[in-house]
Parts: C-alpha cells; structure tokens; sequence
C-alpha cells in the first residue's frame, strides 16, 4: 500500500513539474495544482498510513490515525484553492490586458505573432 | 536640541562610572538576548570604553551645537540628528559591548549610519560616490572583520570579550590564529583607513563639515584603533601581528603625509592628514611595547582634541568664504580673528611644536620609532617616520600659512568674518585640553596611565615612564627639530614642489576603484544574466534540479536505518483507485494541449485524491478536498471562457526531452523520499497522542481534526482564514482594475470563440437547482453543527454552501443571482474574522488567553442532550469567511464576462432570443 502512495505521489509531481515548465499560464497553473496535490498526500502522509481508524474519538476504540497532519492538510487545500485563484486572476488579467498569457519575461516573443491560437480572437473577428 | 539633551544625558551617564572606573573596577551589566547562539547584550565600561566614550559623546556634544549653525535651512535637520544619534549609539555600543556578536552588530551599524552621514547631502553626486565607496570598503572590511572575530570566538569557545581577553596563549597556538588576525586586521584596517585601503577617507569628504569632523577625526575612523587596541593582549606580540600592523601603520603615516601637503582642499588636506595620524596610531599598537601602547592612547586623545578643532575651522572657513580651496584662500587673519587664532593653535598641535599635546606624544612616537628594526634595517622606521613628522608639520604650516597669512585678498566668494559664537565656540572649547595637556602634561598622565593599562591587560609590563615637556637630549628631539626645520623649508618651496608633484605621475584611487566595482558588476551582471535571464521556467527548472541535487547529496552522505513498519496489504480496491489516478495524471500530460481535457482530467485526479484521503482514514480532508475540487473546476471553467482553448505547440522536442528528464528525476525522488518515509517509525515521539487525549477532556469534541483546527491550532486557523480573505480581496482589486482600464471595452467588444449555447439557461438546471438550494443549504447547516463530534466543519459547510450558491450563478444567470444576494461577499468576509477574532476574545473575560475555548452540555426539555462550545463560535466565524472568500473569488471572474445591460431572463427559457444566429461570424474550426 505504502508503494501505492509513493508512485501515485511520485506521477503526481513528476505531471506537475513536467507542467510548470511549459510556457504559457494555463499548463504552469494546472502543473502547480498537481504539485499541490502532491505535496498534500505528501503532508498527509507524513503521520504514516491508516485504514479504518478514523481520529473521531469512540468508546472502545483504541488505535487512531494521527490527526494533526489531517488538520494541517485541511488548511492547506483550502488556502491552495485562495492561491489557485489569484494566481489565474493574474495570468487573466495578463491575457486580457496584453493579450500575452507567457510566462516568461523574456522579449523574444511577439505573442501576436507567435500565438498560435487557431481560433481568431474576437475584436479581429468582428 | 533634543539630540544634545540625549547626548548630555549619556555622557552625564557615562561621567558618573569615571571615578569607579579609574580606581580600577569594571562596570558591567547583562542582559540574556539569544543565549542559545552566545549572544548577550553584555556591557563593560573599562577605563578604555570610557576614554572612547568620553571622546564620542563629549566631541558628539560640540559637534551638535556645531552643526545645528552649519547646517542651512534647506538641510533637514530632523534627518541629519536621527542619522548622527543612530551613529552615535553605534560607536558608544562598540566600545562598551562585551560580547563579540553584539560589537559587530554595532560595527556594521557605524558602516551603516556613517553612508547615510556622508551622503546626506544627496543632490551632490560627490556625497553619493563618496557614501558609497565608504560603505564598499568598510562593509568589506566589517564582513572580514565578522570572520575573524568568528573564529576567535571558536577558538576561545565564548563570544564574551572579557572571556576571550583572558586567552592570550590559547589563542595564539591556534593554527587559526593568523587567518583570524588577517581578518580582523582587514576589518581594522578599511574601517581607519590604513594603506592599501586609505583611499575612501578623502572622497567621504564630501560630507558636510560637522559628519566629517566627528567621523574621521573622534570616531568612527577611530573604532579599528579601538579594536587593535581591544584586541592587543590576545593580539599582539606576534611577528605577524608587529609586520602587518607597524609595517602599515609607518607606511600609511609617511604616504599619507605627503599626499596631504599637496592637497589644495582644505579637508581633503585634513583628511590625509587623518589617515596619517592614524598610521602612527597603528604604528604604535604594532610594535608591541608597553611605552607604545601609551604613546598610542596618548596620542588617540589629543588627535582626537586638535583634529575635531581643526575640521570645524575648515568647516567654519568654507561656511563664510563659501569655498575651502586652499588657492582661493589666504589672509583670512584680519577677517577673521577667532578662527585664526583657534585653527593655528590647532594646526601648531598637529604639527607638533612644543607646548602643545601633540608635541608630546608625537615626541614619545619618535622615540619609539627611533629603536624599532623592520623591513631588516634600524634605520628604515626612523628614517621613514622622520619623513612622515617632516611632512606632517609643513602641512600643518601650509594650513596656517596659505589659509590665514598674506594679503587680503578682494576676489572671496563670499565677504568672510567671524560665524556666531555658537559655530566657533565647540572648537574653542577643544583647543583648551590642546593647550592645557600641551604646557602641565602631567595633567593627563594617571588617566592615560588607567587607559594603558586597560590596553595592555597584563600582557607585558607597564611602561615606567611619564609624560613630559623635557626628555633631555634624545634622538626624538633631533628627529622633532629636523622635522620642524624640514617642514618650514618645504613650505618655502612649496610652489616648486607643487609643480613637480602635479606632473608626477601617481596612481588615482577613484579610477582605480571605479575599475574595480565596474569589473564586479559586470561579472554579477554576466553570472546573473545567465541564470536569471527573465525566462521564468527557467527559474523553476533550476530551482528544481537544485531541490533534487540537495536531495540526493543528502540521500548519499546519509544513513538510513532500514524499514522499520510493516508494509500494509494492498487491496484491489486501492490498485484501481492508483489506477485511475495514474491514467487520469499520464493521459493529462499527454492531453494538456487540450485545455478542457485537461481540466476534466485535473477534476478526475483531484476525485482520487478525495477518494484516497477518505481510504487512508481521513473523512475531514475527503470532504474538504472534493468540495475544493468543485470550487476550483469551476474557477478555471470561468478562466478559460477568456482564455485560449488550446495551447499551442512551441517547445522543441530537445527541450521536451529535457522537461521529461527533470520531471522524471523528481518524481522518482519523491516517490524513494516518500516510501522510505512511510516505512520508518518517527523520528521523534509526535505530539498527537496529546492531541487525541485532549481532545474531548479538553476542546470538547470527538473530532479530534475539527478541535484541532478550532482550538488546540486556533490562532492558526485564524489566521488562515484571514490569508483566505485577503486572497479573495485581491482576485476582487485586480478585477476591479481590470475592468476600470481599456480591458473593459475590449470585454465587450470581444465576439464567441465557439457557437453560443442555445439556452444558456436549461428549463432542467434551472428548477432542479432552486429545488436543490434549501437541501444544499441544510446539509451545509448539518455539517456545520456536527463537526465537532462527526466529520464537518466550518470549512466544509462553508465550501457546501458556497457551491450551493454558486450553482444558481450558473443556472439561473449572474443577473439573476446577484439581484436576489443582499449582503456583499466582502462584507460576509469580514463578519467570519471578526467572530472568530470575537469569540477568540472573548476567553479573555473569564482571564483565559486568546481563544481558549468553553464548552458545556444543555438539555432543552423535548429534545436530547446537546452540547454548546465557545469553538462553535469560532467555527462560524471561519465558516462566514470561507462562503464570502470563495464566492467573491468566483464572483469577480464573472464580472469579467459580464456585459452592461445584459440580463437574464426572470423565468427559465428554451431559446435565447438575442442569440446571433448568423452562422458565418463563427466558423467551427479548431476543435
């Protein structure tokens, strides 16, 4: 079981880095919420795999999971949801502002000439 | 005026330890700041602290006073006092700082302070150079100085100077002994302006008068003698230390000397003439000797006297003449009297003339230097410092003679006469000890005597001598003539030196420098060009290929014990879930072209890892990760109706390859990194048992993760729902900008990529979602009130219920919704922190720190038992910031697509009637 987290892990950030080092903000955004994925089953399992031991306190039950690794991931997924968003508002904003969704800073694109978006943006279309 | 109150008030403070400190006592006092790193704010005042003390904080008095008629109203003052207070403490925190760490704390904050003096005057771009070269050269030379003191403390092992004081012969032996000493030497050495790094003194000139006469001539060119002679007992008496230190220090004294005769500015003159007197000082400390030791203190204090006085002439002169260029100068005497009278009784010191104090210990130099051996020869030192005094005085008499003597002359720039008392009072008040020491030496004689032996701390015997006028006829005295004689007859034929000097050839420091600060920055300008060439994935591919090298350094370097746990069984369950998540991620990959895939196939990944949290025991994280997931989908949903659909193939199949290598590399680290944690036992005992013991004695609740997140890591929670909503009211600002700027009507103008949904708004979503909204809503309530027993929470229900909402957005239409939302997502934000910060407060009414959390069971007669807790409270509050963070988040992406005026329809509808039909405006290609 534990070989089955590793590698799912392990896929998981492997996708992600392979994804942040793309050039355009949509690939790098999906890569970044791959590796946050990652990095929170890794955080997760950090306090060691458990099944069928849920940390809800019950007469009789002795053996629990750890909890606090639990309770850390849970702040995390959701600030990584708050991260998530502002880092997309800023790529849109990018886009829309400089019709340029790359993330580099380099000069050596010209995004109107080296877009290869097949579909015509609307203010060309009209 | 403030400023010279707090001065007084620390040198009164100061004054009143003198006579316990003369008597022999030391005054200390501790306080434990970082004991784990040996870092205590210990202060000793011994008879050498206070003598630098007292020239800081006593020469600090007058300079005020100065300064305050100096400086013109244009200047601002309030800027120039905080800049000289905060360099002030610094000083007076080296010389009474007991522990190494603090002193170079200190030190670098004299650097500091002492580049916001010199460039006060920032419209100057002289004041600018000069600031910064200061700050290169003793900031270089406080980072050596950093190093030796570092490695005098390991040596020693205690970063108490008293302690290290007492380690003479330990030290010493040290094979780390010399690197220490060459550091610290380079530390000494830039901060007084000893040769090869003399250069930055004259360019710091360009700092209004009174910085220059406090800094170079009292302190702060004064705190590396501080530390050579603070360091002498452990220091001194090597070769080494005798090589480097005298060998400089003669060097710099003669060098210097001469450069000073030549120079026209009168600072500049007085700045050369500085780095000379401090080359003696060094000079001094190096050989070694306890009647050196003395001459040096001796001579600290009556340079320190004549210098201040003779700067804050230059000072005065510049001020009324309004020019201190030595040729546009001469026959001042007339015109002003006082600073006539007050810079040649000055500059008659400096020169070394009889009755006046620094005849007295440039006597005692003389005799010093005339029996010291180096560079292999006995005559070398005598020669050379014969040479230094020679030049030393015909500077002297050349600021005398060519600023005050000859005829008036009618070309000033400004009419010259005497300033305000209050500007030549401060160096009147300088010259007395000039005089008073110069003609009853004995005067000072037990203070220095107190000083020295604080210098020397037992490391060689304590000199016999005294100081006097008349030491009979020794060779000083016929060096002290020659110089004299010498120095008037090269005042005679100064103009003829003059020219040859100028067409002599000599090397430039500021070029030089320049050169050499260009040359750095062009090869940090190449290095970082490199590595940071604005190509952020760049950025990350080296960050990560770092990450993984560390990585595996320490997988090699290591030792791994081997498994300690059990492997748990697999089962086919788990096999198919890892199945469908590894597809899921590799198909993403291979798809993400295809950006709608993509995110389909980021929801499919995101639903394992729900499923798989819930597998491995943890409902909470299940629940909170597939309500985020929804949230999340729906966002990039949002974005990608601006957004390309598609992104384009640009990498080359190199650079592919490359990515997959990396990509690959990592994932295989992470994998070992994880299984071979998951294998072995902790490392420590956790603090979890603590946690689930606690949790229902303590919080109340049988959901040991949602007490956690409320009570036991309260503060925490806190403030990450405050981090939520900031993140929200930034999505909501930049929305805000965005839509405030041309992007607004490129909005909408922008036509469909893709051919418009017939009914945006489906009859079907439409009834079932409004049907839906008060089931959802009740769940979202359930979970709410059972989280602290059961699986739940406020940030689960918060999630719940935002997605609730969210789904009659999508439904029924933003317009539609909007209308019906009666309070503003800010709004709902800021009521969930205060709550949660309310409740948090509350604890402390009943004398609790913050959010410590009550609870307690109720019984309202037809219903059961039930339990109420203060950390109810609290979840609320995270709940209410959670609905208003996400909504408001997803609300702002919205707004973005939004149009004026467009509306949806009240009631659900098939057809969208103002729908352009017109096939041609859409061509169908692309997907």
């Amino acid at each position: 079981m534990e070989l089955l987290v590793a590698s799912a892990v392990g896929v998981m950030t492997a996708a992600g880095i392979y994804l942040v080092l793309r050039l355009r903000t949509f690939p790098v955004i999906i890569g970044v919420s791959l590796l946050t994925y990652a990095v929170n089953v890794f955080l997760f399992a950090s306090g060691r795999l458990a099944m069928d031991m849920p940390p809800i306190l019950r007469d009789g039950v002795e053996t629990y999971t750890d909890p606090l690794p639990q309770a850390l991931v849970l702040t995390a997924i959701v600030i990584s949801f708050g991260m998530t968003a502002v880092v997309v508002i800023i790529a849109l904003g990018s886009w829309l502002a400089c019709d340029d969704d790359f993330v580099e800073a380099v000069e050596q694109h010209d995004p109107r000439t080296s877009s290869a978006d097949p579909a015509p943006r609307g203010q060309d279309a009209a | 005026m403030a400023t010279f109150l707090v001065t007084l008030l620390t040198a009164v403070g100061v004054a009143v330890h003198a006579p316990a400190v003369l008597s022999g006592e030391v005054i200390t006092a501790q306080a434990e700041w970082l004991p784990g790193l040996g870092m205590n704010a210990n202060f000793f005042l011994d008879p050498l602290g206070l003598m630098f003390a007292g020239l800081i904080l006593g020469i600090g008095l007058l300079i005020i006073a100065y300064a305050r008629k100096y400086l013109s109203r244009d200047d601002n003052m309030g800027e120039f006092f905080t800049y000289l207070l905060l360099f002030q403490g610094a000083m007076v925190g080296i010389v009474l700082c007991d522990n190494i760490l603090m002193l170079l704390i200190f030190w670098e904050l004299t650097s500091l302070s002492s580049f916001l003096l010199i460039g006060f005057w920032k419209h100057l771009p002289a004041g600018r150079q000069g600031a910064r070269m200061a700050l290169t050269v003793t900031g270089m030379g406080g980072l050596a100085l950093i190093g030796g003191m570092l490695i005098l403390g390991n040596i020693v092992g205690s970063y108490d100077l008293t302690v290290i004081l007492e380690n003479r012969e330990a030290i010493q032996a040290d094979p780390m002994y010399l690197p220490a000493l060459i550091l610290i030497l380079l530390g000494c050495f830039t901060k007084s302006a000893q040769f090869p790094f003399h250069f930055w003194l004259p360019h710091a000139m360009a700092a209004p008068t009174p910085v220059s006469a406090y800094l170079h001539s009292a302190t702060m060119v004064k705190a590396g003698l501080f530390i050579l002679a603070r360091m002498w007992p452990v220091l001194s008496g090597t070769d080494a230390w005798f090589w480097l230190v005298s060998g400089a220090g003669i060097i710099t004294m003669a060098l210097a000397a001469i450069i000073a005769l030549f120079k026209d500015d009168l600072k500049a003159l007085l700045a050369f003439s500085t780095v000379s007197h401090l080359g003696l000082i060094t000079f001094l400390l190096g050989t070694g000797t306890g009647y050196a030791a003395m001459a040096a203190v001796f001579h600290i204090l009556n340079h320190a006297s004549f210098k201040a006085a003779l700067f804050m002439t230059a000072g005065i002169v510049d001020h009324e003449a309004h020019t201190r260029d030595i040729p546009r100068l001469g026959g001042l005497r007339k015109l002003m009297p006082i600073t006539f009278a007050i810079g040649t009784l000055a500059a008659l010191s400096m020169a070394g003339i009889p009755f006046f104090n620094g005849f007295l210990s440039k006597e005692m130099f003389l005799e010093e230097a005339a029996h010291t051996k180096l560079f292999g020869s006995y005559y070398a030192v005598p020669v050379i410092a014969t040479v230094g005094a020679l030049f030393s005085a015909a500077y002297s008499f050349r600021f005398i003679v060519h600023t005050f003597l000859g005829p008036v002359r009618d070309d000033y720039p400004a009419k010259p006469h005497d300033p305000p008392t209050g500007m030549w009072l401060p160096p009147a008040i300088l010259i007395v000890p000039v005089l008073l020491i110069g003609i009853l030496p004995f005067l000072a004689e037990p203070f220095v005597k107190t000083v020295t032996y604080a210098v020397i701390g037992g490391a060689v015997e304590m000199p016999d001598a005294h100081l006097k006028l008349w030491h009979g006829l020794t060779p000083a005295l016929y060096m002290s003539i020659i110089a004299v004689v010498g120095g008037l007859i090269l005042l005679a034929l100064y103009s003829l030196l003059a020219r040859g000097w100028n067409a002599a050839p000599r090397p430039e420091a500021k070029p030089m420098f320049d050169a050499v600060i260009a040359a750095a920055v062009a090869l940090a300008g190449r290095i970082t060009q490199g590595l940071h060439n604005g190509s952020f994935t760049r950025y990350a591919a080296i960050m990560i290929v770092t990450i993984i090298a560390l990585g595996v350094h320490a997988w090699m370097t290591g030792a791994f014990a081997g498994y300690t746990r059990a492997a748990l069984d697999m089962t086919a369950n788990a096999v198919a879930g890892w199945g469908m998540l590894v597809a899921a991620t590799i198909t993403l990959v291979i798809v993400h072209r295809n950006r709608l895939a993509a995110l389909i196939l980021m929801g499919i990944v995101g639903l394992m890892v729900s499923v798989g949290f819930n597998f491995f025991s943890a409902p909470d994280l299940a629940l909170t990760q597939i309500s985020v997931e929804v949230v999340t989908i729906i966002l990039l949903l949002l974005a990608l109706n601006f957004l390309p659909n598609r992104t384009p193939r640009e990498t080359s199949g190199l650079r592919k390859t490359r990515d997959a290598v990396i990509a690959l590399a990592g994932g295989g680290a992470v994998t070992a990194l994880i299984y071979s944690m998951l294998r072995t036992d902790f490392a420590a005992e956790s603090i979890s048992q603590y946690h689930l013991d606690n949790s229902y004695k303590g919080g109340g609740g049988d959901n040991v993760v949602n007490v956690i997140l409320v009570d036991f890591r309260g503060f925490d929670t806190f403030g990450e729902i405050i981090v939520l909503g900031i993140a929200a009211l930034v999505i909501y600002a930049l929305t805000e900008a965005l839509l405030s700027s041309s992007v607004r009507a490129r909005l909408l103008n922008r036509g469909y990529e893709e051919r418009r949904a017939g009914d945006a708004h489906p009859v079907m979503m439409v009834v079932l979602t409004r049907v839906l909204l008060p089931i959802a809503l009740m769940v979202g309530f359930y979970i709410f009130l059972r989280g602290h027993n059961e699986p739940g929470g406020g940030f689960i229900a918060g999630l719940v219920v935002a997605i609730a909402v969210v789904m009659q957005y999508m439904a029924s239409g933003f317009a539609w919704a909007a209308k019906r939302q009666r309070y503003p997502y800010h709004g709902i934000i800021g009521a969930g922190v205060l709550i949660a910060g309310l409740t948090g407060i509350g604890a402390w009414f009943f004398g609790k720190p913050f959010l410590t959390s009550a609870f307690g069971y109720f019984r309202i007669p037809p219903m059961n038992e039930f339990e109420l807790a203060t950390a109810m409270g609290f979840d609320l509050g995270v709940f209410l910031a959670v609905v208003g963070a996400v909504m408001l988040s997803l609300e702002s992406f919205s707004r973005l697509g939004r149009r004026s005026g467009e509306d949806t329809p009240e009631h659900a509808m098939d057809i969208d009637p103002s729908r352009d039909d017109d096939d041609d405006k859409t061509d169908g290609k692309g997907h």
